[in-house]
């Protein structure tokens, strides 16, 4: 894996710099009242490998991860997708410039069948125009996405569910359609809020090695997750953020040792100097 | 008056110009609450600015192709108007907001300062002679049908244009469901941010929907004008929206041919049931009987939504899978 190579070099401090970032992140703010939710200074995710975004609850990992993809509003901030402006942008035209996200309650679409959730998710689908859905050119379109979505179904073995509701699927059935369908939107970087939340552990197993095997293609990950044995199984580079704010960043070895994150996370103070030694 | 009579008219209004007319409108409910699931409140706004459009093409001398054009126009600037800002609430807002917009357009109709256009409370009359909708009517005059069931040449002259717009907005209707245009809206039925994550222009699709089925609603007032040759503000009143609303879930939100086959259900059982009233060995009066049979109606829907809440053609599975 060349891209989680590239990082081996990287030292393991906050804002650190990365070769090719996929995402860069400047001065980013979000209040609710008087409580500074998220105040991420920088923060640049690196490019073809897997990013988890750790931290206790409250932490505002999920705030930060929803500004990014535009789904909440930040009070104050930048930050650059593929190099490009992406602050302010609204979240469906950041979702096809590639930045696709899923959710961790499942959004599966209930009452339509498991093959249309994924083509809803096809890319260049002419169909979609309201006056050129009356003329059916589209059905050439219509032919490649199919094609495409029963080919990602298979890979997570959902192919034989195809025509089914997606509401007769189990829980992990719609976490893996959800992913195959954040797939078939043809992302770049691939944001997935907890996607192991309420899911056991065979299927943990197998979502991961689906996560990793996004990787090994070539896509860039940013995932939120607090279970701590799932992040260091997969994560080529960890961010911990506490209080809204990155406290840590590094490979997962630098993370499993740090101090700040111990603390972090069972909130022991072990004494003022270890806290301060780190940063 | 014999069973076979009551029955023989509550026929007639179904297939008759009020199936029709109630199927036209339920059309245009149906793309928006049926498969957007948009709640508009506000339906019968629709239908007035459509019967008002005609009727004052009709009151300033010209054609009923302008009239049509004036009805649509509106319809497509209410929509807008409306959607714009709304679209962006969640569901139950939009409710308040368009009820409220469609009791806004009544009462502004109604208002003696509109009197010069709308003719304020007595409205706008004698629209038939002025349009000449009944002038090319090629059916030979006299009344066509088999004992208590017939219906004379002018009620079919109705009937051929209501049903073909009916026919014509269905056909459109089918056509884009079906389409991947179709698709996007039943994800945003589902859920709005699902679509927004997938790259999904949500407030653009919605206004669509929301501004093509007024227009068909528009469309329905239009020919409820013309039929009806006069038009008049106390028409336009909220239940008017919620018969409608039944029309589409008796027959079945979110299918095809379901406000059609939705709004001969409902005037038929609406006629048979008026019929009955009237022929008790008892006397009941008018009032009452409308009354009573309003409250039928209302019973009757309650057990649709209990024994078969997805309508005459809705289909269980789908339905039940939307209540996980």
């Amino acid at each position: 894996m060349p891209a989680s190579g590239a990082l081996a070099s990287v030292p393991a401090e906050v804002g650190v710099a990365k070769p090719d970032p996929v995402l860069v992140v400047n001065g980013v703010e979000r209040r609710y009242g008087g409580l500074l939710a998220v105040d991420v200074d920088h923060l640049e995710v690196p490019r073809g490998v897997i990013t988890a975004l750790i931290g206790p609850n409250g932490a505002g990992k999920t705030t930060f991860f929803n500004l990014l993809c535009g789904f909440d509003r930040a009070d104050a901030g930048r930050w650059t997708f593929e190099g490009e402006q992406a602050d302010g942008v609204k979240p469906h035209l950041l979702a096809r410039r590639g930045m696709v996200r899923t959710f961790q309650l499942t959004k599966t679409l209930a009452r339509m069948t498991v093959l249309d959730n994924m083509l809803l998710a096809g890319r260049d689908q002419r169909g979609e125009g309201f006056f050129r859905a009356l003329v059916p050119t589209w059905r050439a379109d219509e032919a490649a996405n199919r094609e495409r979505a029963l080919d990602l179904l298979g890979r997570f073995k959902l192919d034989r569910l195809a025509d089914e509701y997606a509401a007769g699927l189990s829980g992990g059935q719609r976490k893996l359609l959800e992913m195959a369908r954040a797939l078939m939107a043809d992302p770049t970087l691939v944001m997935l809020d907890e996607p192991m939340a309420g899911v056991n552990p065979a299927l943990t197993q197998s979502l991961l090695g689906h996560v990793t095997a996004l990787r090994d293609e070539g896509l860039s990950i940013l995932f939120v997750e607090h279970d701590m044995d799932v992040i260091m199984t997969i994560s080529d580079w960890v961010v911990c953020m506490a209080e809204g704010r990155v406290i840590a960043e590094g490979r997962p070895a630098d993370i499993a040792g740090n101090p700040t994150v111990i603390e972090a996370y069972l909130g022991i103070d072990h004494g003022s100097s270890t806290t301060g030694e780190i940063r | 008056m014999s069973w076979l009579s009551i029955l023989a008219l509550a026929v007639q209004a179904a297939l008759g110009f009020q199936g029709a007319s109630y199927a036209l409108a339920a059309t245009g409910l149906n793309l928006k609450f049926g498969y957007t699931g948009l709640s508009n409140f506000g339906h019968v706004g629709f239908l007035l600015v459509g019967a008002y459009g005609m009727a004052i093409a009709a009151d300033n001398g010209w054609s009923i192709w302008v009239g049509f054009a004036l009805g649509i126009g509106a319809a497509v600037v209410l929509g807008l108007l409306l959607g714009v800002p709304t679209l962006r609430l969640r569901g139950d807002y939009l409710a308040i907001v368009t009820i409220a917009a469609a009791e806004i357009l009544r009462l502004v109709a109604n208002a003696r300062p509109s009197e010069p256009v709308t003719g304020g409370s007595s409205g706008i009359t004698g629209l038939s002679g002025k349009l000449g909708f009944f002038e090319p009517n090629f059916i030979p005059s006299g009344s066509f049908g088999i004992g208590d069931l017939s219906f004379n040449s002018r009620q079919l002259w109705s009937m051929l244009w209501t049903w073909g717009a009916v026919l014509v907005a269905t056909l459109l209707v089918r056509a884009l469901v079906r389409s991947p245009w179709g698709r996007v809206l039943r994800a945003i039925r589902e859920d709005e941010d699902a679509a927004k994550a997938l790259g999904k222009n949500v407030v653009v699709f919605k206004l669509q929907s929301f501004v093509l089925g007024g227009t068909i609603g528009a469309l329905a007032g239009a020919f409820i004008a013309l039929d009806s040759g006069a038009v008049s503000p106390t028409r336009w009143i909220a239940p008017l929206t919620f018969a409608i609303y039944t029309v589409v879930i008796l027959g079945g939100a979110g299918t095809i041919w379901g406000p059609i086959v939705g709004a001969v259900a409902y005037w038929f059982v609406l006629d048979v049931v008026d019929g009955v009233l009237n022929n008790l060995w008892f006397d009941v009066s008018d009032t009452t009987a409308g009354a009573v049979r309003l409250a039928l109606m209302g019973v009757g829907l309650m057990l649709l939504m209990i024994f078969r809440p997805q309508g005459i053609l809705g289909s269980k599975k789908e339905m039940l899978a939307g209540a996980r």
